[in-house]
């Protein structure tokens, strides 16, 4: 018998009233995937991310997390990372990190002291210089550029140890050198901490770059008369070897060709896409 | 010649900019004040400052023939302890209140329209009502307070609690909080600072209230004594009360502002980019 994949959508939809957002979804995800998203705005993949979030339920159909219904709240089993505002504005970096033992180990408080606080302060600072920010660990987070902000969100969403990470758009805002960093640093916990990791991203050689599974969302059929009549699917699902550089010039030029081609008029969030 | 709007200031030229009109003021009536005092020396409606010091002096220093109070220090108390007792209880339940219907809806729906209207009611109107219900002692003076301005601390909280980022409240959820647990450790101190700025806003309004309540049933407090001496129409009393009231109030929001910067520096330096 094959074991269980960790994510299964069947025949998923998602609808906002007369808007399909999803259609006719059937994937199979197992543990220690590297799943990337890309795709125009508004084709899904952020709806389908905070489905496996848990934010948003499904219309029909099934999306399972080990064979079960997937938690309809965010819970500790799926770690997520935002663009944007992850991180909590009133505590230093290290009071963020150890923030979710105390949410665990102190039921009421919600707070740790004494010797019960240094030893999570030991085991979040293991974490803090793992993601380097070892010398920023009693600063604020106003204090941290975006890209040390980043591997905050981070370091905060792993010390739980989710097996599941979500990540929706967490280097959009950063610059090209520092994002670079940044994906080093995903790739190396990724492999660390055996995640399962599913990333937006609106970068589609970072897509190829850092996945082993590169999913574009489109839609398959087009009402002109109603463009919300039909929702998106998962066109492409192109697997990549860890020994990359020999499928992406190839497989990069069939995906931008099809999007080009799919594409009924470029937005300029296209443009951003294939550029 | 630059534009009106890109022309700044020097540092030192703003400094004396800012206290050109107070030097002004005094200035006019300084020769006001002089001009009535030539032509009658009892003139009351302008005092000279050797008069307004001279009534201070001997409501400040010298004890009361009647109670053997200092009563400029005795009102300066009453009222102060009456608007920090109002502050007090009107930032508790405001808070309390605000947190609470900003963060949790089944609580936010039966009580938000409610506090909408009851923050519409002018708390004027229902001082009869106070002094009624509570009688004419300390209570109505701080119901009064309380009232006035509790409703407008929840409703500012409120919104900023739903303002916090809903990004924040799934990184929470994702960490394994309760609901319990980000009230305390998400919410509630990032409310905080929050809650300060409300309360310096709200001052003001807390001191009209207590001169008010004051002027209408007291026997002592700074808003009792001028509406006291008005009756004699001592002026040389009256100014000087109210520049006191005026720094009084400049006091209790630096104070805030003090204590707000000291203990929330990321707030203000959040807010600051």
């Amino acid at each position: 018998m094959k074991p269980t994949p960790l994510i299964q959508a069947k025949n998923l939809w998602k609808r906002y009233g007369d808007n399909v957002v999803l259609e006719r979804m059937n994937v199979q995800v197992n543990a220690g995937e590297f799943i990337t998203m890309v795709g125009t705005s508004g084709c899904g993949k952020s709806t389908f991310l905070k489905m496996l979030l848990g934010m948003e339920p499904p219309s029909s159909g099934e999306l399972l997390l080990e064979g079960k219904p997937i938690p309809a709240e965010p819970d500790q089993s799926r770690g997520i990372v935002f663009q944007q505002y992850s991180v909590f504005p009133h505590l230093t970096v290290l009071q963020n990190v150890i923030l979710a033992r105390e949410f665990e180990r102190s039921r009421f408080l919600g707070k740790l002291f004494g010797a019960a606080r240094r030893r999570v302060e030991d085991e979040a600072k293991r974490l803090i210089e793992t993601v380097g920010l070892t010398p920023a660990v009693h600063r604020y987070p106003h204090e941290l550029s975006g890209g040390m902000k980043q591997r905050l969100a981070i370091a905060q969403a792993l010390i739980r140890q989710p097996r599941i990470l979500l990540l929706d758009e967490p280097f959009g805002a950063l610059d090209p050198g520092i994002r670079a960093d940044m994906h080093q640093l995903v790739l190396k916990l990724w492999e660390e901490h055996q995640l399962t990791v599913f990333m937006v991203t609106h970068d589609l050689s970072e897509g190829f770059y850092l996945g082993t599974r590169l999913w574009v969302f489109d839609k398959l059929r087009r009402d002109q008369q109603a463009p919300t009549a039909y929702g998106a699917n998962i066109t492409y699902d192109l697997p990549i070897t860890r020994q990359k550089i020999i499928a992406p010039q190839e497989t990069s030029a069939i995906v931008e060709h099809y999007l080009r081609d799919s594409q009924d008029k470029a937005t300029t969030e296209q443009e951003l896409l294939l550029s | 010649m630059k534009r009106l709007i890109n022309l700044t200031p020097s540092k030192p030229a703003r400094v004396l900019l800012g206290i050109l009109p107070f030097a002004l003021i005094l200035l006019v009536y300084l020769f006001a004040s002089d001009a009535r005092q030539a032509e009658n020396a009892s003139d009351k409606l302008l005092p000279a400052f050797s008069q307004m010091g001279d009534a201070i002096q001997s409501l400040a220093f010298e004890p009361s023939k009647r109670t053997g109070d200092y009563l400029f220090w005795q009102d300066t108390m009453s009222s102060l302890q009456r608007l920090a007792l109002g502050m007090g209880i009107a930032a508790l339940i405001g808070f309390s209140l605000g947190i609470l219907t900003g963060a949790i809806p089944t609580i936010h729906a039966p009580l938000a329209p409610l506090l909408t209207v009851i923050s519409l009611i002018p708390p004027m109107a229902i001082l009869p009502v106070l002094f009624i219900v509570f009688g004419l002692g300390e209570i109505s003076k701080v119901a009064l307070i309380v009232i006035g301005v509790a409703p407008f601390i929840a409703r500012d909280i409120q919104r900023s609690t739903q303002e916090i980022p809903l990004e924040q409240l799934v990184k929470a959820q994702t960490l394994g909080s309760s609901s319990w647990q980000i009230l305390l450790r998400v919410l509630i101190p990032q409310m905080l600072p929050r809650l300060i700025s409300s309360v310096r806003l709200s001052l003001c309004t807390a001191w009209l209230f207590l001169i008010a309540a004051e002027a209408i049933a007291s026997t002592d407090g700074l808003g009792y004594r001028i509406f006291l001496v008005r009756r004699y129409m001592s002026m040389d009393v009256i100014l000087p009360y109210v520049a006191w009231i005026t720094f009084l109030a400049f006091l209790l929001d630096w104070l805030l502002d003090r204590l707000s910067k000291r203990c929330f520096p990321w707030h203000h330096q959040e807010a600051s980019k």
